[in-house]
This record gives structure tokens, sequence and C-alpha cells, in this order.
């Protein structure tokens, strides 16, 4: 039955996305390794990685969308889901480092032997094992979203106020992690990983693998939430979204619903974050911070929410923009980005794609409204041409 | 009668004595001073005791140059000498006249940390007669904390003289710590412990608890006794002292979120700028005082005078034209007002950064709220006590601004159902317009208040922000004794959390209970009736 869900039909826009992004993943690892440098088509290395982190936003934006877009329920917290997923890598990639840190410990990290610590927390064990690891990945951010929906839909907190409480808990998330005794580096996070599997993370091929990964990651994210999106359970989703007392009266349970959708965002969040912290080289508390929600909240608002193409699309353009300027100018990025929060808002509120959709719709309405005219006339014409056509023989007579 | 006439007795024979010891030649404390340069640290640490002892008027000077490193002995032992200002020359120590014929041998009288408690405490006893007031109260607190029963007939002298209250009762302390340490009888010493336990501080819980050890059966029950009411009452006082540090702190959330509570029970969006509305103002205090200091400087004591209307009007001013220009299309989108106010959140936070550049800009406390005052174990600070002072009026204020005046009652109309108060005539954009412009408004005067304790820099905001949140969604919406009661328990619960969590956990802990309380009450505590507020 999944596998009937996960085949069954898709929009063609998403088979080509994926397709173009599955490209993608073979065409710019095979750039920078193959081509050689100099040529027009070679890609640099140190433009693998900062791909490798726009797809990361990407797969975060499309998470907070299936939340946000298709159900209505504004997360300013996913950056804690993200930046959860991060940590449960960076352990996994902190233990990897075994005895080749500064302190030459085989067991504890750095930072604990600085801290004085003499054992490893409990919450480490099994972070060697990259499975454990992958598996917390997945886990932990969607535990945490699992309960705390659990909490929030039963006790039916909605729209803004739901906003504010998940905001408070990536705060809350931030402060703790802060914390040098919590054990997972306090202000400095986790970094100066060696190895993931056995390969040099700073490699040019891990990279460009990690590359890949990142891309098949985000397609395969993408098929999934399309087929969410077109099941039947997607379209209560977008129901709930729209009406939320009336699909309740209707018989849905729709704190479930919520439940299922939040958890299963998280959890593509965490993956991202999980994919993000090798390429990036370093995971810490700032990821928690709330601002940071908030910015994927625009990513997805610029790119089109209730859409699955336009975080993506938003992701990509918005850091994209942001690398350009903090690199121009660096004074100038808040400005840009505070006007980008204020005229999507204003005048783009579909976004790039929705209003895209919404233009090609109204064309497309146009001209089908162009043709029923066209036909109306022409059979008028004719309705006229075989009147006078019957007329004529009266004339002859 | 009699007690005045044992005192003036006491008086008399001290006078009669300390004429005595200015008569005595000065080569009476010559040996005196010489044993200075002989012996080890122990011996000179005694010869130190019997200098203060002789009560020489010479003594206090002597003492603090050989603090200084001045004085020089011959290694072998015998006359110490004084080397003079100008380099190589020695003087008489009690003369100051030049020596002609110096020993070889002279080398500096070395120090170490027993002799120079000594020194310490020996100069201490000679300013228990000083006639400034300050140093004797130095000089009495010296001796409470290291009561030496040698100094008992010099504090004995200096009590009959005293006329200063607290020097007298510091000395009173001093005098009740060393007979502790004597063996003087039984009800003297009940008295000393009765004059200690009525100080009634931590200092007093500690020179009981050290008498304990070595006091008399017969004393240990009156001292235990004591001990214990001690001990209540500081546990009393601590309570106090956190209410009052929860009072100041729930007095900052509730200036910073009151506005915050305006605008989201008036017109249901959530102000994401409101933060950096503080901001606004705080910067706006900074420029009044910088324009006062330049035009009149013998005002500038009174410039929150200036600034607390000047930022009221201009983060009003840009209240009501971020309304104006932003939000008004945005009514009935929430979500969608959240993230345009997050955007020019962040334009304003840069291009304050861009004018005032990112450090701290200093703010000064004018003089009337720096410094501080005790009331029993409290520690009071000023400009916390006139920040309470200032939220309790502006709260004050708007409660009588909503329930007496015409545009109060336009806007609880608008609150409880827009679309009938439009219909009775009252024009809702205008309403909501002043609305904003007035949360905006109280939000920099908040920032004036916080200008006065906390670092005026770009980010001021982003600090009060989510803390504000926490204040309007705990206390409820449309309700500003909510913002009150929400404001003043979320800062006294932080503060009674500190101690046992520490700062930042306690911050968590109370995230965390609110996270779970919206859970039990989704509109928080005093959430407004009616079907008008059901979205």
């Amino acid at each position: 039955m999944i596998t009937q869900m996960l085949f069954s039909r898709h929009e063609k826009k998403v088979l080509w996305a994926v397709a173009l992004i599955l490209l993608a993943a073979a065409l710019v690892p095979l750039a920078n390794l193959l081509i050689p440098e100099g040529n027009f088509f070679h890609v640099p290395g140190h433009l693998v990685p900062l791909l490798g982190k726009y797809l990361c936003y990407a797969l975060l934006a499309l998470a907070l969308d299936l939340v946000w877009g298709y159900c209505g329920i504004l997360s300013l917290g996913h950056g804690a889901f993200f930046a959860l997923g991060g940590y449960a890598m960076g352990m996994y990639l902190m233990r990897q480092i075994g005895d080749r840190g500064v302190y030459a410990n085989p067991l504890l990290p750095d930072f604990m032997v600085f801290l004085n610590w003499n054992e490893l927390p409990w919450y480490w064990y099994g972070f060697n094992h990259f499975a454990f690891a992958a598996l917390m990945v997945l886990l932990v951010p969607g535990l945490l979203a699992f309960v705390f929906g659990w909490f929030a839909f039963r006790s039916r907190v909605t729209g803004v106020y739901l906003s504010i409480i998940t905001q408070a808990m990536t705060y809350a998330l931030l402060l703790a992690f802060f914390r040098n005794e919590m054990g997972f580096g306090g202000n400095n996070g986790l970094t100066d990983f060696k190895d993931i599997l056995g390969f040099n993370v700073q490699a040019g091929g891990t990279r460009a693998t990690l590359f890949a990964a990142t891309a098949i990651a985000l397609a395969l994210a993408l098929i999934l939430s399309s087929a969410i999106v077109r099941s039947k359970y997607g379209k209560v989703l977008v129901g709930v979204r729209d009406a939320e007392s009336r699909t309740r009266f209707l018989g849905y349970r729709v704190e479930n619903m919520k439940l299922f959708i939040f958890t299963v965002s998280a959890m593509m969040a965490g993956i991202a974050g999980a994919l993000y912290v090798p390429q990036v080289g370093i995971i810490n508390p700032g990821e928690f911070a709330p601002a940071n929600s908030i910015e994927v909240v625009i990513w997805t608002a610029v790119g089109g929410r209730g859409t699955l193409i336009g975080p993506i699309i938003g992701a990509v353009l918005v850091n994209f923009g942001k690398s350009i300027f903090t690199a121009a100018f660096p004074e100038f990025w808040l400005f840009a980005l505070g006007a980008l929060f204020v005229a999507t808002t204003l005048f783009l509120p579909k976004g790039v794609v929705g209003t895209v959709q919404q233009f090609l719709a109204s064309r497309k309405e146009q001209r089908r409204a162009d043709a029923v005219e066209r036909a109306y006339q022409d059979k008028a014409a004719a309705e006229a041409e075989s009147r006078l056509a019957s007329l004529e023989p009266q004339a002859a007579e | 009668m009699y007690r005045a006439l044992q005192t003036f007795l006491i008086a008399l024979c001290l006078l009669v004595s300390c004429l005595a010891t200015g008569l005595r030649a000065q080569e009476d404390i010559r040996p005196l001073v010489d044993a200075l340069g002989t012996g080890g640290f122990p011996q000179k640490i005694e010869a130190v005791k019997a200098l203060a002892a002789s009560g020489d008027a010479k003594v206090a000077e002597i003492l603090q140059n050989l603090s200084d490193g001045k004085l020089y002995a011959p290694k072998t032992g015998g006359s110490v000498y004084l080397a003079a200002p100008t380099d190589g020359a020695y003087v008489d120590v009690l003369t100051g006249a030049p020596v002609a014929d110096v020993p070889g041998n002279l080398a500096r009288i070395k120090l170490n940390n027993g002799l120079r408690g000594a020194i310490g405490a020996a100069l201490s006893q000679l300013t228990l007669l000083s006639p400034d007031r300050a140093a004797r109260l130095a000089a009495s607190q010296d001796l409470l904390k290291d009561a030496n029963p040698d100094n008992l007939d010099l504090l004995n002298a200096a009590l009959a003289e005293e006329k200063d209250v607290e020097v007298k009762s510091t000395m009173e302390a001093a005098r009740a710590v060393i007979l502790l340490k004597t063996d003087a009888s039984a009800e003297d010493k009940k008295a000393a412990i009765d004059t200690i336990a009525a100080r009634g501080n931590r200092d007093a819980l500690t020179i009981l608890t050290a008498a304990m050890e070595n006091a008399p059966e017969d004393l240990k029950p009156a001292i235990e006794q004591n001990i214990t009411s001690i001990e209540t009452s500081l546990a009393i006082w601590d309570v106090a002292q956190n209410v009052w540090y929860g009072l100041s702190l729930g007095s900052v959330l509730l200036l910073a979120a009151i506005g915050l509570a305006i605008t989201f029970g008036v017109m249901g969006i959530i102000n994401m700028a409101h933060g950096e509305m503080v901001m606004l103002g705080a910067y706006t205090t900074y420029v009044v005082q910088q324009t006062l200091h330049a035009v009149a400087p013998q005002m500038s004591d009174y410039s929150l005078a200036f600034a607390v209307p000047a930022a009221f009007l201009f983060t009003g001013l840009v209240g009501i034209g971020i309304e104006r220009s932003v939000i008004r299309w945005l009514y009935g989108r929430p979500l969608e007002t959240l993230l345009a106010t997050w955007g020019i959140s962040l334009i304003l936070q840069q291009a304050i950064r861009t004018i005032f550049g990112p450090t701290n800009r200093q703010v000064d406390n004018p003089s009337w709220m720096s410094g501080a005052f005790d009331v029993g174990g409290l520690a009071i600070t000023y400009n916390r006590m006139w920040i309470i002072v200032f939220s309790l009026g502006v709260f004050v204020a708007l409660l009588l601004l909503l329930k007496r005046s015409k545009f109060g009652l336009q806007m609880r109309a608008v609150t409880q159902n827009r679309r009938m108060a439009s219909s009775m005539g009252i024009r809702t954009p205008w309403v909501d317009a002043l609305t904003f412009g007035l949360g905006s408004g109280i939000a920099g005067m908040a920032g004036v208040a916080l200008s006065q304790i906390d670092n005026v820099s770009p980010n001021l905001g982003q600090n009060y922000i989510i803390d504000s949140f926490m204040v309007v969604v705990f206390g409820g919406v449309g309700n500003l004794w909510g913002t009150l009661v929400g404001a003043l328990t979320l800062g006294i619960a932080n503060k009674f959390l500190e101690p046992y969590a520490g700062a930042v956990l306690g911050k968590i802990l109370i995230l965390i209970f609110i996270i779970l309380f919206i859970q039990r009450r989704p509109r928080g505590l005093f959430a407004l009736k009616g079907r008008a507020i059901e979205q």
C-alpha cells in the first residue's frame, strides 16, 4: 500500500523537480572531481559544500512547508529539530575522532577532558556506531515533536499561540545547549571532525558524496511529501488548514492528523541537520536561535507555501542571495532580509511559485475563455451562414 | 547617675594617662622600636603589639613606615633607621634627624603576611580615636572582624568618647566579641551575647558560631537560642530579598510586555518589532542625554524627565508609521503580520547599528538613581526601586486611560467586538493606528527604564522579546491585570528558582512551565470570555 502511495501518480512538476535534483546529484560531483580545474564546467571544491548547504536548507524548508503550507501550523521552532538532528550526527563525528583530539583521549571528546570529566555521559553511548546515530537523527527530533505536538494539539493550542510556544521551545533548547553541564560542548558546540564512515570529512571525494547524498535525500523527501499531499490524508490536511473546526465536525481526528504531519516534518528537519553538519564542519547552540527558525519561514514564504517546489526554490534563492550580499555589502544584508519579509507578506503572499502558478492558471483560464468565445463566434458565424444559405434558394425563387 | 559618673571617671583617667604618655620622653619607646629590627617574625609581631600598646603619638607613623618598607636595621640587630626620601641617606626613626655614622650591614626589615596583619590591626586600633568618623568606623569594623583581647582597654576608652550611633554600636559589638574571648564574668558574657545577637546579621551569626566552641557550658543554651533566632530572621530576610529581586525583574517584564499586551489584545496581531521599539526608546534616552549634556550640562540630572516623553512620542510615531504603511494591509492574517513585523525589526536593528555602531552606548544614571540603602536585611538599589515605581505608574496611567477616557472606551469596544464597534460608528482603523502607537510608545518608555539597568545596544530588544511574549501568553490577552500578574509571577518565580537551579536552568524551567501551562489554559490566566474572542 505504501509503495502504491509512493509511486502513484505525482504531479508532473514534482517529477521534473525530482529529476532535476537527481541530475544535480550526479553532475555536481562529476564536474568537481572529473573535469580538470580551469575548465569552464569545473565546479570548484569550496562550492560543493556550499551547494550542499543550500540543499540542506531546502530540505528544512520543505519540512516546514508540510506543516505550515499544508496544515497551517506556523512552527517557529523548526530550527530546533534541525539542530537536534545535527547534534546527533555531530556526536557520531566526535566519537570518530578517537584519540586524534588535542588531549588524545581515546574515549572522551576534547571538551569533556577540558571540563575534567572522567567518563562518558550515558547519553553519548552508542554514538560511535553510525547506524545508531542515524537512528537518533530520526528519533530524537521525531520524539520531541511527538511529545510537544501531543500536548499542544490535544489542548487545541492553535495559531499565534502555537507559534509562540514553538519559539519558546527552541529558545529553551538554545539556553540549555549553551550550558557546559549538558555535555554537548557548551558555547563552542561540536567541531574538529575528522572522519565519517572512515572517510576524511575534508576530502574532495567525501564532500562530493555528501552533496550527492543530500540531493538524493531531498529528492526522496520530495517524493514522500508529494505522496502525502496527494493522498486522501493530504486532502483532509488542507481542510484542517482552511477550516479546522469544520473538519473536526465532519468527524476527522484533527489532532492526530496534525501530530502525524508535525512528527514527519520534524524527522525531515532532523535529516537535513544531520546532512548539514559534516558539510559545514560544526554544530553549535546558535542553530537553536529563534531567529534562524524564523528565517526558514521566510524561505518558505518567498518560494511559495502550499506548493512543494516553492520552499526548495525559496531556500536556494534566499541563501544564494545571502551568500552574495554578505560578501559584497555585509551592512545591507539585514536591510535586504527585512525588506524581503515585508515585501513577501505584502506583495507576494503566495510566493514566487504560487504567483507564477496563479498567473499561468489565469492565462489558461483566459485561453479557455478565449477558446469558448471563439467557438461561440465560429458557431454563430456558421449558423448565420447556414441560415443565409437556407435563405438563398428562397431569394433565388 | 552612677553610670554617668563612672563613665566620667573612666574618661578622666584616660585623659590623664594620655597626657602622661605624651609627656614621656621619646626615648621611652626607642627600645620598642629597635625591637622591630631583631629576631624572627614572631618576635617582630610581638614588638609591633608592644609598640601599639605604648600609645605614643609617633607609633602610627612608624608602623606606616614599616609597612611601606622604609625601615632598615642591621642584620645583627641594633638600632632601626628610616630611609630618607633622598637616596642613600638614613635618618633617625624618632627624631627625623640625619644620622652620620650608620652600620654598614643595614638591610630593609622584611614583612610577611602575619606581620602585615599585625601592623594593620595595630594601625586600626590607633585610628579608633581618630577625629575622622569614617576612619573610626573602619577601625571598629576591623576590630569586629579580628577581635584581639589586647585591645579591650583601648576600645573601652574609645567607647567612652564615641558620640556617633553607628560607630558606637559597632564598637560595642567588637567589645562584646572581645569579652566573649576573655574570662569576664558570666553576666558580662551574657550581655555580650545579647549585644551581638541584636545585630542579627550574617557576621553576628559567624561570631556566635565561633563563640559556641569555647563557651562555658552554662552559656551555650543562650548562644544556641540566639543562633537559631538569627538564622530564622535571616531566612525571612532572604525570602524578602528574593521577592524584591523578583518584583524588580517583574516590573521590567511588565514594562516590556504591557505594550505588547495592548497591541495583541486589541488588534490580535503579534508585533515582533516590539523589542526594537524598546531599543529605540533606549537610544532616544541616549540622544536626549547627549543633547542635554551639550546644551545645558546643569540639567543633565533631569535628562530622564525629558527622555520619557521624547521616547514615548518618537516610538509612538514610529509605531503609527508602521501600522499605516504595513500592518493595516495584513489585518485578519496574524501569522503574516508576525513575519512582516519580524522583517521590520531586522531593518530597525540594522538601521540603529549603521547609525550608532554595533557597540554599547553609555547612558549615565542620574545621581538620584545611583546608590543603595538598607531596610532591615534588605539591600535596595535606587535604580531598581525607581523602575518599580515607574512601571507601576505606567500601569496605573494605562488602566485609567482604558477605563476612564473616550479613547479607552472605543479601544475596549473594538477589542470585544470589532464589527459591532464599527457599526456603532467607531472608526476602527483610527483606533487601530492609535492603539499601535500607544503600545509602541509604552515600549519606548520601557526602553528609557531599561537604559538605566541594561546595555544600550542594537540587540537590547532581542533579549526581552521572548520574555515579553511569555508574559502576555501567560497572563492572557485583553486584560491588563493579567499582564501585571503574569509579569510579577514570572519575575518572582525566576528569582526563586535561581538560587537552586542557576540563572539559565531557572529560565529554562520557566519556559517549560509556560509551555505546559498553555496546554492547560490555551488563552492564558485571565482570558476574555465571550464568543467574540473565538477565531
